[in-house]
């Protein structure tokens, strides 16, 4: 006999995600699905909308990262003008991003993750939330919300509003950068730096022995990201890399606006989150990683010291890359820190302060392909308008949806771990969760976890009998 | 003193309104010796809670799931306030609402799209035809105007309500976008 386990967040409220998993007749797991239950149909409804609307529209695909869309949809449209934008617009532009890698970065870690490893995976579920990591280490909480302050802070002074700013444009950007808030930057710089360098080495105390960094899923498969001409991380401009386990370069210096050569969709009647794959490998052996640990694993270095000496602590003289799923955290956090250091570059360089931001242009193409990395990972945005710029057709790749598969490989590999004649419990239940919640998936790109995932598990039968039943709340 | 117990819900938007909650910063450490966080997507709760004095709710209603449980949540909270464009008028999801659903799919899933060409149809919720502000759906008994609304008018709304006054939003406040 067959048996499913339904891990029911019973977050439906939210419109969150399931996860099933199948068991054989000795109770072994067969195989795990991530389901994400929500579609807005941006594709669909933004034809007929005008390019010029479109940074603000697909802002809205995300509250968690809207300058991530701001910024590949400005691309886009940059694209479709055939401009150059003005270097002040391009120093802005990675200001701004980088702002953005730090708040929502520690949005990850110290108000969802952090609870999980400070309090402890068996720790109890009502306490183990940021509510409870103010209880238990407020110094710690209150450096953290301020350092995701810090850079929401920056998004406001720039773009004029925390959360879906308008601002980035087809051209470049709509308003310049003022002495003040150059100097808020500056003066506010050294707390940040502050901050994650004690977290870093706080986090490296004590989860970054071997079996820590293990305790979740630990797989190969290929990684993504971008990175500059001579291979340094890039998180605005530059050429797709993919890397191998081994550390072997797979694809180096591709243009993104030839995406479609290397990245296809599947679709699946059990989630509305689209399965990006690796094309020349087909679906689904073309698994592949992209986010913080995708980046760190294809770049060469980060180009600032700070942020160097920490991969070189993380890469301990090996080729090959990690594969290990808690190892994002690690990573999340060592980008902060290079995020920072690109951050004080950007604002000490003279040329952020030109009010020559915006390159005016009339529809020149009539498509256009914009890429860039979101927190998460590679973003792409593709538009095909008509000559009087109305949106004719739109592909999105979103971050998250390109860790699909390995999400779906990370639940299952840890169910496997633990889950043995149809066996568990709590304990088992929070690390599948880690197993989810350690890529971080920005789910309001179709729908977004945020936090502890309450979760109902029901064992049943094919026929739907339940036969056994475990709640957490 | 007994704590205000306090509730925040989405439904289909992006999550931005709860950033701009979480936007309250510091200010968070201070209201969480007033108020008990009783659901949310950040803190760890089985179901939707009985006897909530203020439920904050985030996004529209666009699908069955989102239908039944919002009338739960009116029938369990005191005071309902819909947070944001999404909740208050429909905005952004609303704009499928001129796209017939199995249009909508076929679009986003069809075989033009993907290499398997399957629509999700299995464990996922139906989408509702039409999406709907939360006011179509339930009693609402403050809106909270914005994409997102901004921290100050959040905090202000949740300070006056924790005082036991009615909340004033006046000029900005009431902003749409």
């Amino acid at each position: 006999m067959t048996r499913e386990i339904l891990i029911d967040p019973v977050t439906r409220i939210e419109g969150h995600a399931k996860i099933t998993i199948y068991l054989d007749d000795s109770g072994e797991v067969n195989d795990a699905h991530f389901h994400v239950t929500e579609l807005r149909g941006f594709e669909k409804f933004c034809e007929g909308r005008t390019l010029w609307e479109m940074p603000a529209l697909t802002a809205r695909i995300c509250g968690i990262c809207p300058v991530s869309h701001i910024l590949a949809s400005a691309k886009t449209g940059d694209a479709i003008l055939a401009v150059r934008i003005p270097k002040a617009a391009e120093l802005l532009r990675r200001l701004m991003n980088a702002a953005q890698f730090v708040q929502s970065h520690a949005l990850s870690f110290f108000y969802l993750s952090a609870p999980d490893m400070l309090l402890g995976w068996d720790s109890d579920p009502a306490q183990r939330n940021v509510i409870g990591l103010i209880g238990a280490n407020p110094d710690l909480a209150r450096k953290g919300i301020r350092l995701r302050s810090f850079g929401q802070q920056i998004i406001e002074r720039l773009g004029g509003k925390k959360i879906h700013p308008a601002w980035a444009v087809p051209g470049g950007v709509n308003r310049a950068l003022s002495k003040e808030d150059a100097d808020f930057i500056k003066a506010n710089l050294p707390e940040a730096l502050d901050t994650i360098r004690i977290t870093l080495d706080l986090f490296k105390s004590s989860f970054a022995d071997q079996e820590t960094r293990g305790m979740l899923s630990d797989f190969p498969s290929l990684f993504m990201g971008l990175v500059s001409s001579d291979g340094t991380w890039e998180h605005y401009d530059g050429n797709i890399r993919i890397v191998d386990s081994q550390g072997n370069i797979v694809v180096d210096q591709f243009d993104p606006a030839h995406y479609p050569e290397i990245v296809q969709e599947a679709s699946e009647g059990w989630s509305y989150l689209k399965f990006p794959h690796y094309a020349p490998l087909g679906y689904p052996e073309g698994m592949y990683r992209v986010g913080p640990l995708g980046r760190v694993n294809v770049c060469d270095r980060f180009g600032t010291p700070l942020a160097d000496a920490e991969l070189e602590e993380f890469r301990a003289g090996s080729q090959e890359r990690s594969g290990r799923v808690f190892d994002y955290h690690y990573t999340r956090l060592m980008e902060i820190l290079a995020s920072l250091e690109r951050m004080e570059r950007l604002i000490n360089d003279e040329r952020i302060l030109s009010p020559r931001i915006r390159a005016e242009a009339g529809i020149n193409e009539l498509e256009g392909v914009g890429i860039h990395e979101a927190p998460r990972g590679t973003l792409f945005h593709h538009y095909k308008v008509d000559a009087n710029g109305v949106i004719q057709w739109v592909n999105l790749i979103v971050s998250t949806g390109q860790n699909n598969l390995a999400m779906n490989r990370s639940i299952k590999e840890i169910a496997q771990k633990h889950i043995h004649s149809g066996k568990f419990d709590e304990g088992i239940l929070n690390r599948i969760e880690g197993g989810i919640r350690a890529f971080d998936p920005c789910l309001s790109c179709s729908v977004h976890a945020v936090g502890q995932m309450p979760l109902l598990v029901e064992l049943r039968t094919p026929d739907g009998e339940t036969v056994d039943r475990l709640i957490r709340d | 003193m007994t704590k205000v117990r306090v509730a925040t819900v989405w439904f289909s938007g992006c999550a931005g309104c709860h950033m701009s909650f979480l936007d309250l910063d510091e200010l968070l450490i201070d209201l969480a010796e007033r108020i008990e966080i009783v659901k949310s997507p950040v803190v760890d709760t089985k179901e939707f809670p009985e006897n909530v004095d203020v439920t904050l709710i985030e996004g529209a209603i666009a699908n069955e799931e989102h239908y039944e449980l919002v009338r739960e949540i009116r029938e369990r909270s005191k005071i309902v306030i819909a947070m944001g464009d999404c909740a208050v008028t429909g905005n952004v999801p609303s704009m499928r609402n001129g796209i017939s659903v199995n249009e909508l799919l076929e679009g986003v899933y069809g075989n033009e799209r993907t290499t398997t060409g399957t629509i999700p149809n299995e464990v996922v919720p139906t989408l509702l035809a039409r999406v709907r502000p939360v006011h179509e759906v339930i009693h609402v008994d403050y809106f909270l105007h914005g994409c997102p609304p901004p921290a100050a008018v959040i905090g202000k709304a949740l300070l006056a309500l924790l005082d036991g006054k009615t909340p004033e939003l006046v000029g900005r406040d009431l902003k749409f976008g």
